[in-house]
């Protein structure tokens, strides 16, 4: 019974790598057939293998602009998730604070952050606006899981702690924090996604050439030239960092987490 | 360990003097309680849901302010440094999921600032006491229910605490956990000599581990009646099978009816209030 559930087990996780393998291949196949049998120019549509070939050639240009766009969102992800637990603590710690300040920070999170991007760029240097449109993006989420969290914490624990005589920073540093740290991890997987697009939209409203450009620059650029399989290639990239800080944001969660929280828990552990 | 008469007339350690609670929304929990707490005794508060038993717990522990009256701790050294002194174990056993069965029961000493090497003695004295002293390492999730009660009661008596305050701590348990935690907890209190004031709703148990019931009837919630068992202890298996034992509980459970009867009357009448 038991080894007939193992394998079917190991067949399910089979399948669940494989499948989507399998469409890949079939979807990339239908693309270059269609490209290759109605002649579709590369200007309209490349194929896959163009599209490979050219990241490829262009390898040098592109890893650089990659390089530049990944240290905008990492930065501004790190500004973030800082930012963000910083005030979440300063405003459960001081409820004054958190009126005065809190409808500021829901404004900046519902003004789209493309109208904010062109502003900025007004007033600050380009790499700063960048970082800042990264920033203000990835930031809400951490902020509103974080004051989620430390809000949700287990009242007869916080009893116990009162009856034991803790100070602020005790309660904060041991009940509270740990409590919110599922939260905290929750709002830094969204943030993690959402400073890239905020890195993405701020390059591509700045708009300027250079040894400093990023990624989303030279899908800009690249459009104003008609070439289209480098497009497709820095979009290829940006995907692949997007994968990159999804599945790095899930180990932190699960390295955090695996031991206590049901989210990481494997199931019949 | 002294016998169970001589309980009933050890000196007191704290005293209730006309104690009330109206909660903000109006509900009147708790009116006029008057009963002292001897020192290493253990009592029981034995009621119905509804009757207050928790809230006493929390006003003598100080998590919540009495409405009228007075908690009075005699001797003025136990009341200074009162958090140290109590030991609280809840319904549930409130672990933080977070932290090592090691981790949750330093919590008390950590708070307290004590020192490591003192903190891991004291911890593994506690955890050898419940017998858990395997299990430092394990996280509260690893744990059975019962287990992780151990744990509570661990985190409760690692203060060494003259008064153990414990809130209906088994019964969400089953019943062979049980009846081995009640034996177990005997154990502590006599090893320890503590004192205990338990809260429950189970004539039985009640009757099992106290020297003392406190029968309490609800809305108000107020005492009923008191009740003196004074069964000598150690208590085993042999005594939960005794007929001392059992007519020991057939007058607990008359008095909790009489409790209750009067309680519906009560009901009765405030139905009859409204037109």
């Amino acid at each position: 019974m038991k080894a007939a559930a193992s394998i079917q087990e190991r067949y399910d996780r089979l399948l669940r790598i494989a499948l989507p393998i399998v469409v890949l291949a079939l979807g990339l196949l239908l693309w270059e057939a269609i490209v290759w049998i109605n002649k579709i120019p590369p200007y309209v549509l490349p194929g896959p293998r163009l599209i490979l070939r050219t990241l490829i050639d262009d390898w040098e240009l592109l890893s650089q602009s990659l390089v530049v766009t990944l240290a905008t969102t990492v930065e501004g992800f790190l500004l973030a998730a800082f930012g963000g637990v910083g005030l979440a603590v300063l405003f459960n710690q001081s409820r004054l604070l958190e009126y005065s300040l809190y409808p500021y920070a829901v404004i900046l999170q519902v003004t789209p952050i493309v109208a904010i991007a062109p502003l900025l760029l007004i007033y600050l240097p380009q790499p700063l606006a960048v970082l800042a449109c990264a920033w203000i993006v990835a930031f809400f989420p951490v902020l509103a899981n974080t004051t989620l969290g430390l809000h949700s914490v287990d009242r007869n624990l916080a009893d116990l702690f009162t009856l034991y005589g803790a100070s602020r920073r005790q309660l904060l540093w041991y009940l509270k924090l740990p409590s919110a740290l599922p939260y905290i991890i929750g709002g830094l997987r969204i943030a993690g996604g959402l400073s890239l697009i905020g890195a993405v939209v701020a390059e591509i409203a700045a708009g300027s050439a250079g040894a400093g450009s990023g990624l989303a620059y030279r899908i800009a650029e690249s459009g104003y030239r008609l070439n289209i399989p480098r497009m497709f290639a820095a979009l290829l990239l940006l995907s692949v960092a997007g994968i990159a800080i999804f599945y790095a944001l899930s180990l932190l969660n699960y390295l955090a987490l695996r031991r206590w929280h049901e989210s990481a828990l494997e199931r019949g552990a | 360990m002294a016998p169970a008469t001589a309980l009933q007339t050890s000196p007191s350690l704290l005293a209730l003097h006309g104690v009330g609670k109206t909660f903000p929304n109006g509900t009147q929990a708790l009116a006029n309680l008057n009963f002292n707490v001897r020192r290493g005794e253990f009592l029981s508060l034995l009621g119905p849901s509804g009757c207050g038993k928790s809230t006493v717990l929390r006003i003598i522990a100080g998590l919540t302010a009495p409405s009228h009256g007075s908690v009075e701790w005699p001797d003025p050294s136990t009341h200074a440094g009162k958090s140290n002194r109590i030991g609280f174990v809840f319904q549930d056993p409130t672990l933080m999921p977070w932290a090592s069965v090691f981790n949750n029961v330093a919590l008390p000493l950590v708070l307290k600032g004590v020192a490591a090497a003192s903190i891991a003695r004291r911890v593994t004295a506690a955890l050898d006491r419940v017998g858990l002293g395997k299990f430092a390492q394990a996280f509260p999730r690893e744990l059975s229910g019962g287990m992780r009660m151990r744990v509570s009661i661990a985190r409760a008596l690692v203060t060494e605490p003259e008064l153990l305050l414990m809130d209906e701590p088994f019964a969400a348990l089953d019943e062979i956990t049980r009846f081995k935690l009640n034996n177990d907890l005997l154990q502590v209190w006599q090893a320890t000599g503590t004192t205990v004031v338990f809260v429950t709703h189970s004539v039985f148990e009640s009757v099992y581990l106290s020297s003392r019931i406190l029968v309490m009837s609800a809305r108000p919630g107020r005492i009923f009646t008191e009740l003196a068992i004074d069964a000598p202890y150690p208590r085993d298996n042999n005594f939960g099978t005794s007929a001392e034992y059992a007519a020991f509980c057939r007058r607990t459970s008359a008095a909790l009816a009489q409790a209750m009867a009067g309680e519906t009357v009560a009901g009765d009448n405030a139905a009859g209030d409204k037109p």
